[in-house]
């Protein structure tokens, strides 16, 4: 059997954004550092050698500019690639995204369209404090107008950056800064995952785990664990959190009865309780043997100290902890 | 080593009487406390005994002594991520700064902050930013704030050239225009934000030009030249004081290590770095000076970079023997 070709998820980025420059004139990136810097995370890494400062632009520090700039060229036919350096800082790029990008298409009766992505990662997990660890996704979520997509895997990173760069509205991208370097088979063809499908990544009967980005990773991880102890779990990963493709986890609770959700950002207020509110509202409410749990950051900014940063979001042993006592019955 | 021109003493000569051989002794000793501090720093750091990232001010020395001196007991200081050196210099104990970056529960934020959050509130210094001109419009509630409790305090806050690039920056300094609030903008020019260079960022000259767009006067001096800084933060200060209102101050140095420790520096080369290094370094320049004018000794001079060695070999062992914060604690702190 040939070896499956592997590649990291900055790796699987940017062969997508090669392929789509190298195809469409219209698309170009925008961002702080993304030039000889690479991105701060190395996701552009050598783009500018190959299609040069005019279609891969250094911004100076302005995330209300990046953001309008991006708007402003996809209202009138570019296909821009915006960069936010960490999610954090996409809060100085609110106005631009809540009340333009969202909203444009609506208030001009559908005759303008914005198709743009704002990538950025979010998360935790590298000691860079209160300031650069946000998991903001679900305020984007909120918002009439945009789509919300987040992968976990190199694969769907290429794919649904791929959808979402040809699909023809404004799309904020959550990469994840610890994703960057996992690896994954990822091929070469310009494939596309497309938007707003709900993936079941392992099967399992006992309990449907639904987590996000990094917490989709942890969540396999626990499943091998549970698996050891006779517990299946049922792994699913939105990949897009707006618009909802809410069908294949609402047929996975009517299978296990248990439903967890699993997320990095705070748990008041976020994807969470829409997901376990979706359950509850559906079908599978009738076939529900637990109460539905989530399973989420504290509510508190991210931790500097190393130990106190690692105990503020899931980790595969809560995961497991939370899955055995769920499908044990000790609530 | 530099030869010091006649005129440049002469330049500083009534600066010099004023502050006297104690106070100028001090400030170089500041200078080599800092560079020590941050050099230890990143050697903890490749060591792996601190995690996250961090951003060395190492070059830049005279910029934040030269400020800090500048201002009174009482006076407010905003800064942002490259502030260990502004921090140190308005006074915080090396101790509980090393205890900090180290995570520790000594630490000034008991290790929930970091590096890039220092703050010391008792002594007025409100903190560092991970946020870039994110201290800025802060600065213009501190102003306000002492313009309403009618007191004589400044408020100092450091930025860099990047910072001067985001809304934050313009409407913080019509503000503070509009509403003659005592505050010192420095902005402190390294020339490069991550790796964009100024001239890239800006299309006008120097940066205090743009003070001029908002009716406060603009000055820009050499930033790694210490009684330089001084001079013009003292100024700036006093006007602030006498209730005429705020300035823009831009003091051009040079960084001399990566942007965080995760730049390759591909976008400048380092001839220009050894450049700067070797004809501008401003703890060079500032002991040359005393020489010269025999403030201090040779051997004085050795001796206060011993003596901040020792400073920080003390502050890691503080760290080091300080316990983390415990677990059970994490839900502390969110709210008053
Ligand atoms: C709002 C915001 N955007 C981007 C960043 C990432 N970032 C941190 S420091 C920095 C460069 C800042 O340059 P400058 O203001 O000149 O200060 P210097 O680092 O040179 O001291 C960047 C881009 C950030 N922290 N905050
Ligand atoms: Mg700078």
């Amino acid at each position: 059997m040939p070896e499956l070709r592997e590649l990291t998820y900055a790796e699987a980025l940017r062969e997508c954004m090669r392929q789509l420059m190298e195809e469409d004139e219209r698309v170009f990136l925008i961002g702080e550092d993304i030039g000889v810097y690479g991105g701060a995370f190395g996701v552009t890494a050598g783009l500018i050698d190959l299609f040069g400062a005019e279609r891969v632009i250094d911004t100076p520090i302005s995330e209300a500019g990046i953001a309008g700039a991006c708007i402003g060229a996809a209202l009138t036919g570019m296909r821009p690639i915006g960069e936010i350096q960490f999610m954090d800082f996409v809060t100085l790029s609110m106005e631009q995204l809540v009340l333009q990008a969202a909203k444009v298409r609506f208030m001009f009766g559908g005759k303008a369209s914005v198709p743009m992505v704002l990538r950025m990662p979010g998360g935790s997990g590298t000691g860079a404090a209160a300031q650069h660890s946000e998991s903001l996704e679900n305020w984007f979520v909120h918002v009439p107008g945009l789509k919300v997509v987040m992968p976990s895997t190199p694969y769907d990173a290429k794919g649904l950056l791929r959808a979402s760069v040809l699909d023809n509205n404004p799309v904020i991208f959550v990469e994840h800064k610890l994703l960057y370097k996992t690896k994954g088979h990822v091929p070469e063809d310009r494939y596309i995952v497309p938007l707003s499908q709900t993936k079941v990544v392992r099967e399992g009967k006992h309990l449907t785990v639904v987590a996000t980005s990094i917490m989709v990773v942890r969540a396999l991880q626990a499943a091998e664990e549970l698996a050891k102890e006779g517990i299946e779990l049922e792994v699913i990963d939105p990949r897009t959190l707006k618009p909802l493709d809410d069908a294949p986890i609402i047929e996975s609770v009517k299978k296990t009865g248990r439903a967890l959700v699993v997320h990095e950002a705070v748990e008041m207020g976020g994807f969470g309780g829409e997901i376990v509110a979706r359950i509850a509202a559906s079908e599978a409410f009738d076939y529900l043997e637990a109460p539905i749990r989530r399973l989420a950051g504290l509510d508190i900014p991210i931790p500097y100290n190393r130990e106190l940063e690692y105990h503020a979001v899931p980790q595969v042993e809560s995961i497991v902890r939370e899955a055995r006592k769920l499908v044990r019955g000790e609530y | 080593m530099i030869q010091l021109s006649q005129d440049v003493i002469q330049r500083y000569h009534d600066l010099i009487e004023t502050l006297g051989p104690e106070a100028l002794k001090m400030m170089l000793q500041e200078m080599h406390t800092i560079r020590a501090f941050e050099e230890r720093a990143e050697q903890l750091y490749m060591q792996g005994k601190v995690h996250g990232t961090m951003h060395l001010s190492i070059g830049q020395e005279a910029t934040a002594v030269g400020a800090a001196n500048a201002m009174q007991e009482g006076d407010y200081l905003l800064n942002h991520h490259r502030g260990h050196g502004h921090c140190m210099a308005w006074g915080a104990d090396p101790n509980r700064m090393m205890a900090e970056f180290m995570g520790k529960e000594t630490g000034y934020c008991r290790g929930r902050g970091g590096s890039m959050h220092i703050a010391d509130v008792e002594s007025n210094n409100l903190g560092a930013n991970g946020i870039v001109a994110g201290g800025i419009p802060i600065a213009v509630g501190v102003g306000l704030s002492i313009k309403m409790r009618r007191t004589s305090q400044v408020c100092l806050v450091i930025f860099g050239d990047g910072a001067a690039n985001e809304g934050a920056f313009h409407e913080a300094l019509n503000m503070a225009s509009i509403w003659t609030l005592p505050i010192v903008f420095l902005c402190e020019n390294n020339q490069y934000a991550m790796s964009m260079p100024v001239e890239k960022a800006f299309n006008i000259e120097k940066i205090s030009q743009r003070a001029a767009a908002y009716g406060l006067p603009g000055v820009t001096v050499d930033g790694n030249d210490v009684l330089a800084v001084y001079s013009a933060v003292s100024q700036a200060a006093a006007r602030a004081r006498r209730g005429e209102g705020a300035t823009l101050v831009e003091a051009k140095t040079y960084r001399y290590k990566g942007h965080s420790k995760s730049d390759k520096q591909a976008y400048r080369s380092r001839e220009e770095v050894r450049y700067w290094q070797e004809n501008f370094d401003p703890i060079m320049r500032f002991t040359n000076l005393l020489l010269m004018v025999g403030v201090i000794t040779e051997t004085e001079a050795a001796q206060m970079r011993e003596r901040a060695v020792a400073i920080i070999d003390e502050a890691v062992a503080f760290s080091e023997a300080s316990p983390a914060p415990n677990v059970a604690d994490i839900m502390d702190g969110v709210y008053a």
